[in-house]
């Protein structure tokens, strides 16, 4: 292990290199690009391939070619790149392909802006490209975690045999913090299922597998079940016994922690659930969260609730689910305790009413 | 009795029209590659379309890209897998409409792969529709009355589009003559042998049949390849060991 003060991006790129990545395809955009910058630089010295592609579309299929030849491959982008990415990833989750994507979120639809933001979340969560697949999508809310996703994204992927999404955002990969850095790993490229030539009867075609499984609609189900049941992540702050349970991911989570502290201290009981895979969302989560809880609270940094319909499933509509939309604004911890307190007066008002 | 020789890379019956083109330059692909001993070492990228069919009856490794992006994907084969002899079989729809620039940028970069683009003049297995290499006043079913390049643009040039760009190979064949079918497996050879040897880009262009969605009988699609395709797409090598050899 090492220790160092890494930007978010930076420490994203040195992280999959040591996660055995050998191989980067992409195109520079607002707030990703250190992510190439590094890698352009660190991928050669690892005996690695960094390739500067003409365009998302070609970066990521750059990635379909060197996943299907059994390397660790790897591509970024960000809002307005990510939805160009989706034809490739649909093609790679189809072809049951590992590799890892990252989008790093701007705001805005469209062009928007290159402020942080949490807007890409359905993209991120729903597939985004067309067809049945999913993500195994990982929300790191701090350099490191970046680091430690990174790593679990790539044997996720590759134990999954489906593309992996890192969902940040500007905020948190331009930020500079300490980071433990991992040992270099080593990947042995010759999986058997890995294009590499060999003629005759025992040739490997990649392409999608309904054309070779036997009842695909079970198979492919059986599969994203799979992962959802076993691999939701989350943490959990004072939930046991909150009134007001405070949901978040990635950089609004770290201003949620300081309000849920802030709120104690003022005898609010405040709690915090933070998905840290929003793909499985961690419904598992909400199990553990106090039965007579009066609301929840999303806050996250967009302009239209994103992980609204998620809380509402996973507490089955049983509590009020209200949102704190920041826009491309992080909040200051203070405004979203007042919310709260907003929404838990209207809860009483709202029963008083009732009774 | 003779016996018939057939490639062992070509391990069932192809799937394609009576008349088309794709079955002799299958067969030449797979006897170039068994001659060369790199039937063992070779990775095809394709896409959608009437080249897809091979998928099943053309003995390499491959990998089916998403409508366009096969040069792409050969490119992120071939960088990790030098070893391998990597090329792309794709139609003119596929590598010259959507597929244009992931096919220019592979050649800008000087990648070493193969590019085999089968031009036919016309996106077959949907139908029959207007493609980039369809021929000014050619009737498809998207352009009824006859292409009219001024308002649908001049038919795409690919070998022109490229032979400034410093490259491996470049050369156009055709299948309409035994003649040119023995030149179009040199030009291939060729082409394969350029990029093993790690010397760049290399693209054969091939003129090819497609009675079908020509409405025309073999013998006079093959006559319309000779009289009014040749003309817009001349045959001949353009570019050898990255040297200009069509002046």
């Amino acid at each position: 292990m090492s220790r160092r003060l890494m930007k978010g991006n930076d420490a994203l790129a040195e992280a999959a290199v040591r996660a055995g990545c050998r191989f980067f395809g992409g195109y520079p955009i607002t707030p990703q690009s250190e992510i190439l910058e590094y890698l352009s630089a660190r991928l050669p010295e690892v005996g690695g391939t960094f390739l500067q592609a003409e365009s998302e579309l070609a970066g990521i299929n750059m990635v379909y070619g060197a996943a299907a030849a059994g390397f660790r491959a790897m591509t970024s982008s960000s809002g307005p790149g990510f939805s160009l990415l989706q034809e490739g990833i649909s093609y790679i989750a189809s072809a049951e392909l590992p590799a890892v994507i990252v989008d790093v979120q701007r705001y805005g639809s469209g062009l928007g802006d290159i402020f942080q933001a949490q807007s890409d979340y359905h993209m991120a969560t729903t597939g985004g490209g067309h067809g049945d697949y999913h993500m195994l999508v990982y929300a790191p809310a701090s350099a490191q975690e970046s680091v430690d996703l990174m790593c679990l994204a790539f044997n996720k992927a590759e134990e999954y045999r489906n593309p992996c999404l890192i969902l940040t955002d500007a905020s948190i990969a331009q930020m500079m913090e300490p980071v433990e850095l991992p040992e270099m790993k080593e990947v042995n490229p010759d999986k058997p299922w890995a294009v590499r030539g060999k003629s005759g009867q025992d040739f490997k075609k990649i392409t999608s597998t309904m054309y070779y499984i036997d009842d695909f609609d079970t198979y492919i189900k059986e599969k994203y079940d799979a992962m959802a049941e076993k691999e939701q992540r989350w943490e959990a702050l004072h939930i046991a016994d909150a009134d007001v349970v405070l949901v978040a991911y990635g950089i609004s989570s770290r201003i949620c922690k300081e309000a849920v502290a802030t709120a104690r201290e003022q005898g609010i009981r405040l709690g915090l659930l933070r998905p840290i895979t929003v793909w499985p969302f961690p419904v598992d989560g909400f199990k553990e969260v106090n039965p007579d809880v009066k609301a929840y609270l999303t806050v996250e940094l967009s302009s239209l609730p994103k992980l609204d319909i998620d809380v509402k499933l996973a507490c089955k509509m049983k509590s009020p689910v209200e949102n704190f939309l920041g826009g491309a604004v992080i909040p200051e911890s203070q405004q979203i305790i007042e919310k709260a307190v907003s929404v838990l007066e209207k809860v009483e008002a709202t029963s008083c009413l009732k009774n | 009795m003779s016996e018939k020789l057939i490639p062992n890379l070509l391990v069932e019956d192809n799937k394609f029209c009576p008349g088309c083109g794709h079955g002799i330059i299958n067969r030449v692909v797979a006897e170039v590659l068994e001659e060369m001993d790199l039937a063992d070492k070779a990775v095809g990228s394709l896409a959608v379309g009437c080249a897809c069919l091979m998928m099943d009856t053309f003995g390499t490794d491959w990998i089916q890209a998403p409508h366009g992006r096969a040069a792409a994907v050969a490119v992120g084969v071939k960088r990790v897998r030098p070893e391998c002899c990597v090329f792309t079989y794709q139609g003119d729809g596929d590598s010259l409409a959507i597929g244009f620039s992931e096919t220019m940028y592979a050649a800008l970069r000087n990648e070493n792969i193969t590019a085999i683009i089968v031009n036919n003049g016309i996106f077959g297995m949907t139908g029959g529709q207007m493609a980039p290499t369809t021929l000014p006043g050619q009737r498809t079913t998207t352009s009824p009355q006859g292409r009219n390049a001024d308002t649908t643009g001049q038919p795409v040039n690919i070998i022109n589009q490229i032979k400034e760009v410093p490259v491996g190979y470049l050369a156009r064949g055709s299948v309409d003559t035994a003649k040119e079918i023995n030149k179009l497996k040199k030009y291939i050879r060729t082409a394969i042998e350029t990029q093993m040897s790690g010397g760049g880009y290399s693209l054969v262009e091939i003129l090819s049949p497609c009675p079908t969605n020509w409405k025309m009988t073999l013998e006079a699609s093959l006559d319309h390849i000779k009289t009014k395709v040749k003309e817009t797409y001349p045959l001949g090598e353009y570019v050898k060991n990255g040297e200009r050899v069509d002046a």
